[in-house]
C-alpha cells in the first residue's frame, strides 16, 4: 500500500541548505515537508571540518565568496550562537610561502570589509604555543567554527516546531508529472513503504545527488565530484582556526572543532557513480600528516582518531577539472525557465557558510512561484537553543558537574533545560570521553529525527571521542530499547552496524594508540559480548 | 592555550582499570575516577577551562591509577595539575597553609613541645580546631619531639661520622626531624655499622605537601633548594630517605611535575630499603640476632609506585626470626594531609576500612610499614604499634649484641 501525503513544498535533501529551506519556508507559514534518502546531515554537510568562513580563505580569489562569507558570518554568529564557536583564525606564512600572497590577503580583505590584522609573530606564538615557531608572519581574521550537525538539526527543529514535517531514510525514486508540470515525488522508505508526496513546487537540494534528481524530472545537470579528505587528532592541538597564507591547496588548515582538531583538506576529482562512498586514500593522509606538521609541528605525536571524506556538491561549468577552481558561487536554477519543468526548483554549490542565504534565495522563488507575499525571517531569529540565556546556567544545576552542564550547553544552547531536568537518571553519563548524559539521549531519541545509532553520534557526540564508541555504544544501544524506539535485536543490529562505521573511519589511520584502541574494542565486543555471534534478528536467533 | 605540560593522557585507551584501582571511586560516588577526571577531563580542560569539575579535589594523589595503567599515562600528575591550574583558590586557608608547610610547623611543635603536645591533646582544643580550622577532632595528631633531628645529629652523633670508610648522604625528612627522631636515630645507627659515615645536608620539605595543596611555586622553590643542598658540598655520595614520598618527591615529581632539572641527584638517591637490598646483596650485612616476631607487612602507595616494593620485602625477608606476613596492597586512606581535613576525614577512614580488618586478621605482633603518615593512620585505627623496616634491622641488630 502507497501512503499519501499532501503537502505545499517538496524539499529534496537533508543537508544544510535543505534544512535551511525547510525552516525559511516553515517561518513564512508555507506548509513543507523534507524528504532525505539517509540521515540529515549523512552527506556533504557532515563530512567538512566546520570552519566558520571570515572569507579570508577566498578573498584573493573569489570576491563574491568572500562577501558572502563574512556576510553571513555575522549573520550565524547572531542567529546560531550555540552552534558556533568565536575562536579567530590565523593565516600564517612559512619561509617556503609566497610573501606576496600575505600582502595580497590583506589588502584584499580590506577591500571586502573582512577585519584582517597582521600581528607579530610572537604574538601569534602566544596565542598559539604549538604553532611552528619557524612562521615569518600570522593575519589575524575572524573565523571561527560551526558544527554542522546541530546548526543542521536546530533548523530541522524549529522547522518542525512550525509545522513542518521530515521524514529521513526516505529516497526519492521518481517524480511524478503531468504537462510539463512537477506534482510530486515517489519515494521509499528505509522500512520497506512507499509513500508518495504531492505538492506544487519540489525543491531539488540534494547537493551533489541533485544531478539523480534533476534526471528523474528529465533535466540535465552536471555536478563535478570532487572529494576532500580530512584528518581528525584526538584532543584540540590548537584552539584558534590556523589557515596556511598561500593559495588554495591541500592541507592548508586546521579547524578545533568542539573537543577534538580537524586538518584539511585534499582535492581529488572522482566519477559520479563513487559520491556515495567517499574514501580517504593513504597519499591523501600521508599529505595531510606532512603538510599539517609543518603548521603545528606536534601533529605527528598526537592520535589521529579517524580520517574521512567528503564530496564537493560543485557545479561543473564547461572547462574545469581542478575541483578548487570552480566558483562556489550558488546557483539557484528554476527550471521552468531553463528546461521548460514547471514546479522544480533546484538549488546548488554554495557552502555550508552561506546555507541560510541559500534557503532565503530559494525560499524567495519558491514563494513568488506560489504567488504568496513574504518575507524572510531567518536572518533575525534565532535558532532554538541560541536564545539569549541570562543568569549563572549552574545555578540551576548545582548537583550536576561542570563539564555535563558546560558540555550539553555548548552542544544544545538555551535546550539545555529541557535536557537536564533534575532527576538523577537524567544525568547519567553514557559517553564518558564527550559527557553525553542519558537524559541528552532521551531528548535526541524524543526530539531530533533519530532512527539509529549512527544518527544519535550526529545529534550528541557520543563515539566521537578517543574511544570511538568504545565505552558508550553499547550503553546507548541498550537506551533504544528501553526508551521503546528499538526491539532488542534491533538494538544489537544497530550496535554492530554503528561500530562497523566507526571502524570504517578509524581504517585510514590505524598506527599508534588508535591501533591498541581498536584492538582493545575488538576484544570487548567480540571476545567478551560476541557480537559476530548475537542473533540480529528474531529469524536468526530460531535458527541458532 | 597553555603550553601542555603532560601529553600522556593521549596514550589513554580507556580500558578504565585506574578506576578499577582507585580507593577514592571506590568508597564515594562524589569522586568520578582517575580516568574521567584525569585524561578524559583533561581534553575538555583544554577545550575550555570552563569545563573544569570540583570533583577533582577529592583525588588522594595516591598514585595507584599510574601504577595500574598499561599505557603509562600519568594520571595523577594530569590530576594534581589540573586541579591547581583550575581550581583556583577562593579565599586564604590558614590550615592549608600550615599543613602543607611541616617544616614550619614542625618548627613550632618542637619548639614548644612537651607544651604543644599536651595542647593537641585537649578535647578544648581539639574542638577549637574542629570548629575554626576543620581539623577533625577524631583524628590523632602526631606528636613532636623536644629537639629536631638535625640539631640532635650535629650535637651528638655527627661527631662519630669521620671514623667509617664509606659516606652518604641522609634526607630524613620533616617527619623524622620533627616527629619521629628515634627512626633517624636508629637510620645513622644501622648505617655506621654497615661501615657508611653518615652526613645531612641542609633540607627543606620535599615539596610533596606543598603540592598536595596548591602551592606549586613554593614547592618549586623548595625543590630548587634540595637540589641544590644535597649538591653543594658533595655531589657523588648516594643519598637516602626513610620517607618513601620524599624519595618519589626527589626523584620523579621534581623532574615530571614541576619541571625541575634533578639529574644532579636523580642517579644517586634511593629510598633506604633499596640501599639497603643492594648493599646486603653485596655481602655488607650487619650483624643481626634473632628477633622472633610475627608482623605484619603494609606496603605505601607511593613507595609501590617507585618501584620499591620489593627491596623493602627483600630486605625484611633477611632479618633472622621475623615472620612477615604481607598485607594485600590497599591504600591506607590518609594520603599525607588529606586525612586531616574535616572535609575528606570521612572518606579517609572508609579507605583504610579494608586495611585495618586485614590487619586485624593477621593478628600481628607489630605491623611494619614505610611511610609516616600510613603508620599515623594504622596506629590510629588498629590496636598496634607501627615500625618502619630500618628501626625493625636496629632491633635485630641489638638483640645479635644482646646474645
Amino acid at each position: 500500500m502507497t501512503l499519501m501525503h499532501e503537502t505545499e513544498v517538496i524539499i529534496i535533501g537533508g543537508g544544510a541548505t535543505g534544512a535551511g529551506v525547510l525552516r525559511d519556508l516553515s517561518l513564512r507559514g508555507i506548509r513543507a515537508v523534507l524528504l532525505e534518502k539517509g540521515d540529515i546531515t549523512s552527506g556533504t554537510t557532515g563530512r567538512n571540518h566546520g570552519l566558520l568562513h571570515s572569507g579570508a580563505r577566498y578573498a584573493v580569489k573569489d570576491i563574491e565568496s568572500a562577501r558572502e562569507c563574512i556576510s553571513e558570518n555575522r549573520i550565524l554568529k547572531k542567529i546560531a550562537g550555540h552552534c558556533i564557536e568565536e575562536t579567530g583564525g590565523l593565516f600564517i606564512t612559512l619561509p617556503e610561502d609566497d610573501r606576496q600572497y600575505h600582502e595580497q590577503l590583506l589588502s584584499r580583505c580590506l577591500e571586502t570589509g573582512i577585519d584582517a590584522v597582521e600581528i607579530p609573530v610572537s604574538e601569534a606564538l602566544k596565542k598559539e604555543p604549538g604553532l611552528n615557531p619557524e612562521i615569518v608572519s600570522a593575519i589575524k581574521v575572524p573565523d571561527g567554527i560551526i558544527d554542522p550537525f546541530r546548526l543542521t538539526s536546530a533548523n530541522i527543529l524549529d522547522a518542525k516546531e512550525h509545522g513542518a514535517k521530515v521524514f529521513t531514510y526516505m529516497e526519492v525514486c521518481g517524480i511524478f508529472s503531468s504537462s510539463g508540470k512537477t506534482t510530486g515525488v515517489k519515494a521509499l522508505s528505509g522500512d520497506g513503504s512507499v509513500h508518495e508526496f504531492h505538492g506544487n513546487i519540489i525543491v531539488n537540494a540534494a547537493g551533489i545527488w541533485g544531478q539523480r534528481i534533476c534526471l528523474m524530472a528529465g533535466s540535465e545537470l552536471k555536478m563535478l565530484p570532487s572529494k576532500g579528505s580530512m584528518l581528525i587528532v584526538d584532543y584540540r592541538i590548537n584552539n584558534t582556526v590556523i589557515n596556511r597564507c598561500r593559495k588554495p591547496s591541500d592541507a592548508d588548515i586546521m579547524v578545533p572543532g568542539d573537543t577534538v582538531s580537524i586538518l584539511g583538506t585534499t582535492s581529488m576529482e572522482i566519477p559520479y557513480d563513487e559520491i556515495d562512498s567517499p574514501f580517504p586514500e593513504n597519499i591523501e593522509i600521508d599529505m595531510l600528516l606532512r603538510e599539517g606538521e609543518r603548521m603545528v609541528p606536534n601533529l605527528s605525536k598526537t592520535r589521529a582518531l579517524r580520517a574521512y571524506s567528503g564530496v564537493r556538491p560543485l557545479l561543473a561549468p564547461e572547462d574545469s577539472s581542478d575541483g578548487r577552481n570552480i566558483t562556489r558561487g550558488i546557483t539557484l536554477i528554476d527550471h521552468k525557465s531553463r528546461d521548460g519543468i514547471d514546479g522544480l526548483v533546484t538549488i546548488a554549490g554554495g557552502k555550508l557558510m552561506t546555507y541560510r542565504l541559500m534557503a532565503e534565495m530559494t525560499s524567495d522563488l519558491v514563494s513568488e512561484k506560489l504567488g504568496k507575499k513574504t518575507s524572510c525571517r531567518t536572518h533575525s531569529l534565532p535558532l532554538p537553543g541560541s536564545e539569549k540565556v541570562t543568569g549563572n546556567i549552574r545555578k540551576f544545576y548545582r548537583d550536576i558537574s561542570n563539564s555535563v552542564v558546560g558540555s550539553t550547553m555548548y552542544r544544545h544552547g538555551k535546550r539545555i533545560f529541557n535536557i537536564l531536568k533534575n532527576d538523577r537518571k537524567n544525568f547519567r553519563l553514557i559517553c564518558e570521553c564527550e559527557m553525553v548524559t542519558e537524559g541528552e539521549i532521551e531528548y535526541a531519541l524524543n526530539n531530533l529525527d533519530v532512527t539509529t545509532l549512527i544518527d544519535l553520534r550526529r545529534r550528541t557526540r557520543i563515539g566521537m571521542g578517543p574511544c570511538q564508541g568504545e565505552l558508550c555504544s553499547y550503553r546507548a544501544a541498550a537506551l533504544f530499547n528501553e526508551y521503546g524506539k528499538a526491539s532488542p535485536h534491533e538494538s544489537t543490529a544497530m550496535l554492530k552496524d554503528f561500530l562497523e562505521e566507526r571502524w570504517k573511519g578509524i581504517k585510514p589511520v590505524l598506527w599508534g594508540d588508535s591501533l591498541r584502541e581498536s584492538e582493545l574494542t575488538y576484544w570487548i565486543y567480540t571476545s567478551l559480548f560476541g557480537l559476530d555471534e548475537l542473533p540480529l534478528n528474531d529469524t536468526e536467533r530460531e535458527e541458532k | 592555550m597553555d603550553k601542555l605540560k603532560n601529553i600522556s593522557f593521549d596514550h589513554c585507551i580507556k580500558c578504565t582499570i585506574c578506576t578499577m584501582y582507585c580507593p577514592v571511586s571506590k568508597e564515594t560516588p562524589l569522586f568520578p575516577g582517575p580516568k574521567q577526571a584525569g585524561p578524559d577531563s583533561e581534553r575538555l580542560r583544554i577545550k575550555s577551562p570552563g569545563l573544569v569539575d570540583s570533583s577533582l579535589k577529592y583525588c588522594t594523589n595516591c598514585k595507584r591509577c599510574e601504577i595500574s595503567c598499561p599505557s603509562d599515562v600519568r594520571i595523577a600528575e594530569i590530576i594534581q595539575d589540573a586541579k591547581w591550574r583550575y581550581l583556583k583558590k577562593k579565599f586564604f586557608r590558614p590550615r592549608d597553609f600550615f599543613m602543607s608547610r611541616t617544616d614550619l610547623a614542625g618548627r613550632f611543635g618542637t619548639l614548644l613541645a612537651p607544651l604543644s603536645n599536651f595542647f593537641l591533646k585537649l578535647d578544648l582544643m581539639r574542638f577549637f580546631l574542629d570548629i575554626f580550622l576543620k581539623i577533625p577532632g577524631k583524628r590523632t595528631l602526631p606528636k613532636y619531639n623536644r629537639t629536631t633531628f638535625s640539631k640532635y645529629f650535629t650535637k651528638y652523633m655527627a661527631e662519630r661520622q669521620k671514623n667509617f670508610t664509606r659516606e652518604l648522604l641522609y634526607f630524613h625528612g620533616c617527619y623524622v626531624n620533627y616527629n619521629d627522631l628515634r627512626l633517624g636515630t636508629d637510620t645513622v645507627d644501622v648505617l655506621n655499622e654497615m661501615d657508611y659515615g653518615v652526613k645531612i645536608a641542609d633540607e627543606k620539605c620535599c615539596g610533596v605537601p606543598l603540592i598536595a595543596n596548591g602551592y606549586i611555586e613554593k614547592a618549586t622553590k623548595n625543590a630548587l633548594h634540595n637540589i641544590n643542598a644535597l649538591s653543594l658540598n658533595d655531589c657523588t655520595s648516594r643519598i637516602v630517605s626513610t620517607s618513601s614520598s620524599c624519595t618519589f618527591a626527589l626523584t620523579h615529581e621534581y623532574e615530571s611535575f614541576l619541571k625541575v632539572d634533578n639529574s644532579s641527584i636523580l642517579n644517586r638517591t634511593s629510598y633506604i630499603t633499596r640501599f639497603l637490598y643492594e648493599e646486603f646483596s653485596e655481602g655488607n650485612i650487619p650483624q643481626m640476632g634473632n628477633i622472633g616476631l610475627r608482623a605484619a607487612y603494609h606496603s605505601p602507595c607511593h613507595l609501590e609506585r617507585q618501584g620499591g616494593l620489593i627491596y623493602t620485602i627483600g630486605v625484611l625477608k633477611m632479618i633472622p626470626g621475623l615472620e612477615l606476613i604481607v598485607l594485600n596492597s590497599e591504600c591506607c586512606g590518609i594520603s599525607g594531609t588529606y586525612g586531616f581535613k574535616k572535609e575528606y576525614y570521612g572518606i579517609s577512614q572508609k579507605i583504610g576500612e579494608n586495611l585495618f580488618r586485614q590487619i586485624e586478621l593477621a593478628e600481628p605482633e607489630v605491623v611494619i610499614t614505610d611511610c609516616e603518615t600510613c603508620k599515623m593512620q594504622i596506629e590510629m585505627n588498629t590496636r598496634y604499634r607501627v615500625i618502619h623496616p630500618v628501626s625493625i634491622i636496629k632491633m635485630a641488630i641489638e638483640r645479635g649484641r644482646e646474645i
